[in-house]
């Protein structure tokens, strides 16, 4: 009985899907296109992941095997690496600064743009260009050099009689500096919030005008909401983007003066690539996969009191 | 009068935003004719230029020029844009058009991927490459473009490919097309301007990939120009005048790609423009 009724069932299954007939067709052809990515996910994103997480937990130098060591990186990590502290609590003021600091800057460069006036392409091109290159080893030379004790930023000063200090070179400023730097480079969060802007419907406008609203009122009870998701996504990319960079502080700094600028994707760098302290640098890893795992979470959890969806179907949840 | 007023405060501002924005890259283009004397000068020209900051900086290693570099980088970046030009249109009609199964399952891991930090990988990554000899070559660099170009860029085409109306490749079914002949014939020549898209954003991003250069490559013979200026900034005495002129050619690709690039975008723009 139990067999006929699994049988029976069985059918039941196939008949609708018989509807389509070329159905087990599709399936392997939706894997042979997708099997680029699948592969390459497996080999160099599953694989690693899985191979950092059991790293983290060992000693390993690359000339030897690893050596199975339980919690001890961790424990080092969180009770006694000053540097860690030190790199971590960086990273955060960096973090805590740079991106609300943007997101305001390519709003408010976004609103300026998103006006239809005669040759606004080149405006939109020279506002656009210092983010094109700005990720480059060729700007924090640059950077490096403005910045300096005897550099343009100083001598601008001198005109206004204010007495500037080696930005670079003094610790209470060196981070500061970078913060600028990453502003600087507002180009694509900016011309993420500039096609937000084109979706906004102009009767929304043109009704609150109808109804008296002000500048002021329509751009807070129409524009920011209606932007929300835009301004969610450059949230939680940019809080990822923030706590991994490496170039700048790298290349201008050196993490100096005294770790002033000592970046967290910096201190993994030199643990696994100069000190070969693979297994230590693995757990550093995990570590700052936890941490901004939980900020991404609880973004998400907030995003519900104040990301705007303009409808419930369609496509979001 | 008003409306005139107001868009002459429109024009003014932003004329002055963009001019303080770049005006940092004015002073570099003067800053890499000035002698060194003349760096810390507030002045944004030269009083004469030293044009021979070029000529020293390209040839500022005793064993390379910079056209060894240059060329190089761009070999790489030959690599790094056709592999992933040609695997994420591939990839992207798989997700995009067909349905299998996990598909929904799949492409959730491929954007929660967008979001994973990349140090939890490059230590097994770096073994991984250690062990199959592959780490002082462009192998580690290049490979990882094959597999579907980026989340970013699959996510993107996707996107793109799902604004292309049903109806042709419903009407190429009928024609007799397999889901193949549909993705060669009909999706991809529609993909064209997005793809020109992906190549240029390979093709800057590898380009200030500084992270993965600086890992991967240790002899100087395969040095890219990022490499190359990195060297240059480590050395005992900076020639500042010659860094600087480096480093403005060192951004020449990327700021000529993406202004012959922003035609096509409108051009683009302009032609849909006509018909719709």
């Amino acid at each position: 009985m139990t067999a006929e009724t699994a049988t029976g069932t069985g059918m039941e299954k196939k008949q609708p899907k018989r509807k389509r007939n070329h159905t087990g067709a599709t399936h392997l052809a939706g894997y042979v296109f997708i099997s680029p990515w699948l592969i390459g996910f497996l080999l160099l994103t599953l694989w690693p992941i899985a191979q950092s997480f059991y790293l983290s937990f060992t000693e390993y130098s690359l000339l030897e095997d690893p050596v199975w060591t339980g919690m001890d990186n961790y424990a080092k990590i969180l009770s006694s690496d000053a540097t860690f502290t030190k790199s971590l609590s960086v990273t955060f003021l960096f973090v805590l600064f740079s991106v609300p600091l943007k997101l305001f800057f390519s709003l408010m460069v976004a609103l300026a743009l998103n006006k239809s006036i005669r040759g606004m392409n080149i405006y939109r091109t020279a506002i656009y260009f210092p983010s094109l290159i700005g990720g480059s080893i060729a700007v924090a030379a640059l950077w490096r050099n403005m910045f300096g004790l005897d550099g343009y930023i100083n001598q601008v000063l001198a005109w206004f009689g204010i007495e500037g200090v080696g930005w670079i070179s003094n610790p209470d400023t060196s981070l500061g500096t970078l913060i600028l730097l990453n502003t600087w480079q507002f180009g694509s969060t900016m011309v993420i919030f500039l096609a937000g802007l084109k979706q906004v419907p102009q009767e929304l406008y043109e009704s609150a005008s109808v109804d008296g609203a002000g500048k002021v009122r329509k751009f807070i009870s129409i524009t920011l909401p209606m932007l929300s998701p835009v301004m969610f996504f450059n949230l939680v990319l940019g809080i990822i983007g923030s706590f991994q960079t490496f170039t700048s502080a790298f290349i201008i700094t050196k993490g100096g003066p005294i770790n002033s600028t000592y970046m967290y994707a910096m201190f993994l760098y030199e643990k696994a690539f100069k000190h070969y302290q693979m297994g230590y640098a693995s757990a550093l890893a995990w570590i700052l996969l936890t941490i901004v795992a939980v900020l991404t979470i609880i973004n998400f959890m907030a995003s519900r009191y104040w990301v705007f969806y303009e409808s419930d179907g369609g496509k979001t949840k | 009068m008003s409306s005139l007023r107001s868009k002459l405060t429109n024009h003014l501002f932003l004329a002055a935003f963009s001019f303080l924005m770049l005006y940092p890259v004015i002073w570099w283009a003067g800053a890499s004719l000035k002698k060194t004397e003349e760096l810390s000068l507030p002045t944004l020209w030269p009083s004469t230029p030293m044009w021979s900051n070029y000529w020293k900086g390209w040839h500022f290693s005793s064993e390379y020029t910079f056209a060894h570099f240059f060329s190089n980088t761009l070999l790489m970046e030959l690599g790094n844009v056709l592999g992933g030009v040609a695997t994420a249109a591939i990839v992207a009609y798989g997700f995009g058009r067909l349905n299998f199964k996990l598909r929904g399952f799949w492409f959730s891991i491929l954007l929660l991927t967008m979001m994973l930090p990349g140090q939890v990988t490059v230590v097994p990554q770096y073994i991984l490459f250690n062990k199959l000899g592959f780490v002082d070559s462009y192998v580690p660099l290049v490979l990882p473009h094959f597999f579907g170009g980026g989340a970013f860029f699959i996510f993107l085409l996707v996107q793109f490919i799902r604004g292309i109306p049903r109806d042709l490749d419903e009407a190429a079914t009928i024609d007799g097309a397999s889901v193949y002949g549909i993705f060669l014939r009909v999706i991809l020549p529609l993909l064209k301007p997005a793809l020109v898209t992906v190549a240029i954003f390979t093709f800057i991003w590898s380009w200030d990939d500084f992270f993965a250069q600086v890992l991967y490559l240790s002899s100087v013979d395969k040095f890219t120009v990022g490499l190359a200026l990195r060297m240059f900034i480590d050395q005992f005495d900076i020639q500042w005048g010659q860094l600087l002129a480096m480093s403005l050619l060192s951004i020449f690709p990327s700021v000529i790609i993406f202004f012959l690039a922003q035609k096509h975008f409108v051009e683009g723009i302009a032609t849909t423009g006509l018909k719709g």
